[in-house]
């Protein structure tokens, strides 16, 4: 054990850094993303008291942002799982000072995705019957479980190696008065024996090969809410894919964005190597040009072939009515991303967090350009739908937006932001310091 | 019994197909459906058995009488587009039966352009015998009544609005607001809903609170056109109150179709064409 900690000077004092008290500029910035997280429960509050009628939603255009937040925010969730499962599996050696951000990003993501249907639904305090009265013919039915499933797969897989590390570090200074008992009792008798790093390191292999076919049929169901409808634009076999790879890309590429938010405020430079980044914007690159393939083969089959309805939607999509929104994502989500991970001139970390946070935006504008065309089409005949969010919908978007950076503080209040254990077994079998 | 069916009771002519249509055949049924429904058997049979089996029937099986059936009556509509005139009176019907919004169109018209110009559509729940809004319920608030009619229970219905977007046809309404209906008019059942309930789904029921104590639904009713018929794929008969044919004849001899059929939901709403419509739209 000393001879490893000599590896790693100062990595206690690091991975434990969140827990010290914030400064003046970090509060400020917390009680603005509490202010608006709570103006988002506000306005949840309002609409379940006041009904659904005060969102801009209609009976043309009956699925609205609540609808693009759900897919979206999930979606990001897939990305941190993916992250941390591919490059365990892989044993990929950068992974280690990232993947408990990953996996805290997956986590955070996903609690507040999840909660999406219950803004969207008339009356979201009868989604207990999807237990009491389940239908299993039906793709809610089988979203709720995939979400549910995935979940808690997730939650293991974050908190399998979490267990190891207040074991390791229940002792290191600073850990005090409850964060001590804390520590204590989460590390259900850790003490780091070669016994204990054996089956943690099965487990967590285990739960990283079950944690991608789970991701996977999860956006692959989320698709099918849509895509086993008989409606234009929707009715897809792609759509299953598209969701999935959707979902990594833009999951990758809020990782991005967190790891060097976190690594910035909390002065984690030395333990977050340039490397990780560049490589997760390698990663996004390969993700992106797989997206933008896709984007392709399904333009390029609906629009050849000329179907009325389905080149209807084209054509608002592509030139008309909804072209601002649709170039703006080709650009900004897939071809300024690609340019700027492509040049060596531009492939540094300032470069990639640009790129990513592109991304994270643009794929929110396709989920957006994936459900509100299609439903403004009139199936039959009349006047094309329209839809505009409401007040309460933004005031709700927003505050679950800024309700993930805040889960993400509070939960590395309580667990440390790096992968302490994970991080030395690395720099042990590679006999190096990190 | 409450003030809207004594209104319409009171103007409304007794349908001639089932002249021996009691009251206390009425209830019995009720209570017969009553007892399946606590069972659950039944919406067994809604989600999936009794869909098979209603569809195995084609126009020869009606004739002859062969049609499996799981109640006395099959209802179907057949709407005659030579003589609608898109004059909206059916919506009007409709909207006042149900104690509807001026925004809430259960069923809707409308103005198409087909080989030889425009004509007017009327479109409303089709009744599809392999419901797509059905299946995709997550807690079967939609079921299909034995006699094929779909309704919702609204004191179900979650308001997900997955059966909006898996129905073809664009007949489905969502509450968004809550109606204010005098208290006298109010009505809880699914098969006659008043008023409509914020937060859930409301549709078509082919008026069949109406149908079932041998009256015609609203819509026919407020049809100066006649171009609204009921019929019954059990008797073999169809009706617009003043003219009645056989069923299965009448929609052979007339080219009848059903919209969007390609689809696979078996619509029990036919069409007859005359002003040269696309058949298939």
């Amino acid at each position: 054990m000393t001879a490893v900690r000599s590896l790693t000077p100062g990595l206690e004092g690091a991975a434990l850094a969140p827990m010290g008290r914030s400064g003046r500029g970090h509060r400020v910035i917390l009680l603005l993303l509490m202010v608006l997280t709570a103006s988002g429960i506000g306005a949840f509050i309002y609409q379940f008291s006041t009904g659904i009628g005060v969102t801009g939603m209609n009976d043309r255009v009956f699925w609205g942002i609540y609808t693009v937040d759900l897919v979206t925010l999930i979606g990001f969730s897939y990305g941190g799982a993916l992250v941390s499962a591919i490059l365990r599996l892989t044993n990929a050696s950068w992974r280690g000072p990232i993947s408990r951000l990953a996996e805290g990003t997956a986590l955070a993501t996903l609690a507040v995705g999840a909660l999406f249907p219950l803004a969207s639904d008339g009356h979201p305090e009868r989604v207990w019957r999807l237990v009491t009265a389940m239908q299993i013919n039906s793709p809610i039915m089988w979203d709720m479980v995939a979400i549910v499933t995935y979940l808690i797969a997730t939650i293991v897989l974050f908190a399998l190696p979490v267990v190891a590390d207040l074991g390791r570090l229940q002792d290191a200074p600073g850990i005090e008065g409850w964060r001590r008992r804390w520590f204590r009792v989460g590390a259900f008798g850790w003490t780091g024996t070669a016994d204990q790093h054996r089956v943690l390191n099965r487990s967590l292999t285990a739960i990283a090969l079950l944690i991608i076919p789970l991701a996977v049929m999860v956006h692959t169901v989320l698709s099918y809410a849509f895509s086993l409808t008989s409606r234009p634009g929707w009715h897809s076999t792609i759509f299953g894919p598209y969701f999935v790879i959707a979902a990594i890309y833009s999951g990758v590429a809020l990782v991005v964005v967190v790891i060097v938010v976190f690594r910035r405020a909390y002065h984690l430079e030395r333990w977050i190597p340039e490397r990780a980044i560049i490589n997760l914007g390698y990663l996004m690159a390969a993700l992106g040009v797989l997206y933008g393939y896709l984007l392709f083969t399904e333009v390029t089959t609906e629009g050849y072939v000329g179907a009325e309805a389905t080149e209807k939607l084209l054509y608002a999509l592509l030139l008309d009515r909804w072209s601002v929104l649709f170039w703006a994502f080709v650009i900004g989500g897939l071809v300024a991303p690609l340019l700027i991970i492509g040049f060596r001139r531009t492939r540094t970390v300032v470069g990639v967090t640009v790129a990513a946070s592109l991304v994270t935006g643009a794929l929110f504008i396709k989920r957006f350009l994936m459900f509100i065309p299609p439903l403004t089409e009139p199936l039959i005949g009349g006047e094309v739908g329209s839809y505009t969010p409401s007040w309460v919908e933004i005031v709700v978007t927003v505050g679950a937006v800024a309700a993930i950076p805040l889960l993400l503080v509070g939960l590395f209040k309580v667990v440390p932001v790096l992968a302490v254990v994970e991080m030395e077994e690395i720099s042990r079998s590679r006999g190096e310091g990190l | 019994m409450t003030g809207v069916e004594r209104d319409v009771r009171r103007r409304t002519t007794p349908l001639p197909l089932i002249p021996s249509e009691s009251k206390d055949h009425v209830v019995s049924r009720r209570q017969f459906l009553g007892t399946l429904g606590a069972t659950g058997a039944y919406f067994a049979l809604g989600g999936g058995v009794l869909q098979r089996v209603l569809a195995a029937h084609d126009l020869d099986d009606i004739a002859a009488g062969r049609l499996k059936i799981a109640a006395d009556h099959q209802w179907v509509m057949i709407f005659d587009l030579r003589r609608c005139d898109a004059c909206r009176d059916c919506i009007k019907g409709c909207q006042e039966q149900h104690h509807l919004s001026a925004d809430d169109e259960w069923i809707k018209v409308y103005e198409l352009i087909g080989v030889q110009g425009k004509f007017a559509m009327p479109v409303l729940c089709m009744q599809c015998e392999s419901a797509p809004c059905v299946r995709v319920c997550p807690v079967r608030a939609t079921y299909h009544l034995p006699n094929g009619i779909v309704v919702v229970d609204q004191n179900v219905c979650i308001g997900c609005r997955m059966c909006m977007a898996a129905c073809p046809y664009d007949v489905r309404v969502f509450n968004w607001e809550q109606q204010d209906v005098p208290e006298q008019y109010h009505h809880e059942s699914p098969e006659f809903q008043v008023p409509q309930k914020r937060g859930t789904v409301s549709k078509c029921t082919l008026c069949v609170h109406l149908l079932e104590q041998g009256l015609f639904p609203a819509c026919l009713q407020a049809c100066t056109m006649e171009a609204i018929f009921v019929g019954d794929l059990v008797e073999d008969v169809m009706s617009n109150g003043r003219e009645t044919y056989i069923l299965s004849q009448y929609l052979r001899q007339n080219d009848a179709f059903r919209f969007r059929s390609e689809l696979g939901t078996r619509p029990r709403v036919y069409y007859v064409s005359g002003h040269g419509q696309d058949l298939d739209f």
